[in-house]
């Protein structure tokens, strides 16, 4: 069987509720909905607040810190863009939402539930994808 | 509240369980469909609706063109990918309960296969139009979430973690249905045992999930015929009873996947639909006498036992351990093999291993069986069914 050709990491759908989060990485930053209304902070991007139900919402920065709530390594099949097992996160932020992500410049065999973990950014030809990683002890976090 | 019977299963048919039917997915509906109507008595002209689950490819009005059907009078389809199948009857028996409908089938046909395997990387979002579906799937094809498999492994990850279940645990229910499999000739796994070694040895696919904690990916169909209870009576086989069907989403359920909810090692869908299955039928899980729980992934058995109230959360793993699920255990689960190890039909097998278990005809029968219970996909939108044996 031929190997199918890689065209990177599938590239996400975008509409008006969610190309803010895109732009934001792009820029480097992690950015998540704030319900104008309840000011709620929620993620994944959706049209209204859960709580209140307002389709009122602005964008908010978050500090990109958080921990791993839980994680898979997915194996077979290989994941599209990935360079071998993809190790997929699901991230706490310290705000409060929860973002899927992944975890880079691990050993997967060392990953702990509940471990800290910061954002930085990985570029693809025109769009930018937050990821996580360890902290960094010393260096600068971007 | 206790209801009373609202529909009964009366017919049951399926085609072969294979890696290649060899014939299209619409030949395999009206199959499974034609022996259903013959095991029941009935012509097809006695059909005047039809349920399907929305991944099914068989329009209903295709599948009652070649029934040469006159009218449809109902016709529905149940969403969330495999948590749909026993939604399916749930219609049904609505339908026929209100007279919206005297005899339906349900149906689930597929070449799962050797067409469009579910456990290869899904088609993501990509450059498409930005769709609510290809949006939704945005949060997770850059991620590398592009699997059934990579969906929910994070919920049985946090599970581990919660309650110190192994993956050893998981592979232990999996040992269970294999040896159910090895005594069911129907099952792809029939000739070919499996330990726990073999299943601790075998490749990880998306940690914690190993080859062996997978379902499988199979062609085939299955198609159930229900009616009224009344007319049920006078057919051809013992009618299998509806006392219980229901549908459950838990909180923050987000597409395929609940991975927003606070609390991922709780298959809380299934606890939302099986309160609901209890409360309709009036049984309990102590009066079920055999469980056909979905299992695309081993754990999920697990999750679902303890969300049915089987046993406390966190509790599966013992019970497996002392052969809770095994034929003499408190609830022998997927005694058809599962479909880890007969056929991945969607869960419809494991509807027609229940109408089995009921009428007494199950390879691998559990003595005096009454009353079923059988689920859809847990951690997806889901359904279930409680049924009941009747003669
Ligand atoms: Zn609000």
């Amino acid at each position: 069987m031929t190997k199918a050709p890689t065209a990177g990491r599938p590239r996400p759908a975008v509409n008006p509720d969610t190309r803010f989060f895109w732009d934001a990485a792009f820029e480097r930053r992690l950015a998540v909905q704030r319900c104008s209304a309840c000011r709620a902070l929620r993620h994944p991007p959706g049209p209204a607040c859960p709580r209140c139900h307002s389709l009122d919402w602005e964008v908010s920065d978050v500090s990109g810190r958080g921990t791993l709530y839980s994680y898979t390594v997915l194996h077979h099949p290989p994941a599209p863009g990935f360079d071998g097992p993809a190790v997929i996160a699901v991230v706490d932020l310290e705000e409060g939402v929860r973002m899927v992500s992944n975890v880079v410049g691990v050993d997967p065999a060392t990953l702990t539930i509940g471990e800290p973990l910061e954002v930085c950014f990985e570029e693809h030809v025109g769009w930018t994808v937050p990821q996580f990683r360890r902290p960094a002890a010393r260096e600068a976090v971007r | 509240m206790n209801h009373p019977p609202s529909a009964a299963i009366v017919g049951v048919g399926s085609t072969e369980f294979s890696k290649a039917s060899g014939r299209s997915e619409l030949r395999l509906a009206l199959e499974a469909c034609t022996l259903a109507l013959a095991d029941a008595g009935l012509d097809p002209s006695d059909v005047d609706g039809l349920v399907t689950m929305t991944m099914d490819d068989n329009d209903e009005p295709a599948v009652a063109h070649y029934l040469g059907l006159d009218a449809l009078t109902f016709f529905a389809r149940t969403s969330g990918g495999g948590g749909g199948g026993p939604g399916t009857l749930t219609l049904a028996s609505m339908a026929i309960a209100t007279g919206r409908a005297r005899t339906v089938i349900c149906y689930r046909a597929m070449n799962e296969r050797s067409q469009g395997r579910f456990g290869q990387p899904s088609r993501y979002a990509g450059d498409r139009a930005a769709t609510a579906a290809a949006v939704t799937m945005s949060w997770a094809a850059p991620f590398g979430m592009v699997t059934p498999a990579a969906f929910f492994a994070p919920s049985f990850r946090r599970y581990m973690h919660e309650y110190g279940a192994t993956s050893e645990d998981f592979g232990r229910q999996a040992v269970v249905q294999r040896a159910y499999a090895n005594k069911n000739p129907q099952a792809f796994f029939h000739d070919r045992p499996l330990t726990l070694d073999d299943h601790q040895s075998s490749r990880m696919i998306a940690d914690p999930l190993r080859l062996f904690d997978c379902c499988q990916e199979s062609d085939g169909g299955v198609a159930l015929v229900l009616t009224a209870p009344e007319r049920a009576k006078d057919l051809r086989q013992p009618p299998v009873a509806v006392l219980g069907a229901a549908m459950g989403v838990g909180p923050r359920q987000y597409g395929v996947a609940p991975l927003y909810r606070d609390d991922l090692a709780d298959a809380a869908e299934t606890r939302v639909m099986g309160d609901q299955l209890w409360a309709q039928s009036g049984l309990g899980p102590g009066d079920m006498d055999v469980a056909l729980l979905y299992d695309h992934f081993s754990p999920a058995v697990l999750m679902q036992l303890e969300a049915l109230g089987f046993c406390g959360l966190g509790e599966a793993p013992g019970l497996v351990r002392d052969g809770g699920t095994e034929i003499d255990g408190v609830i022998p689960t997927n005694t058809n093999g599962g479909q880890l190890s007969e056929a991945y039909i969607h869960g419809f097998n494991g509807l027609a291993e229940a109408v089995r278990q009921l009428r007494g005809t199950s390879v691998n029968q559990v003595t005096g069986a009454a009353h079923a219970v059988v689920t859809g996909g847990s951690h997806a939108p889901t359904s279930g069914v409680v049924l009941g044996r009747t003669a």
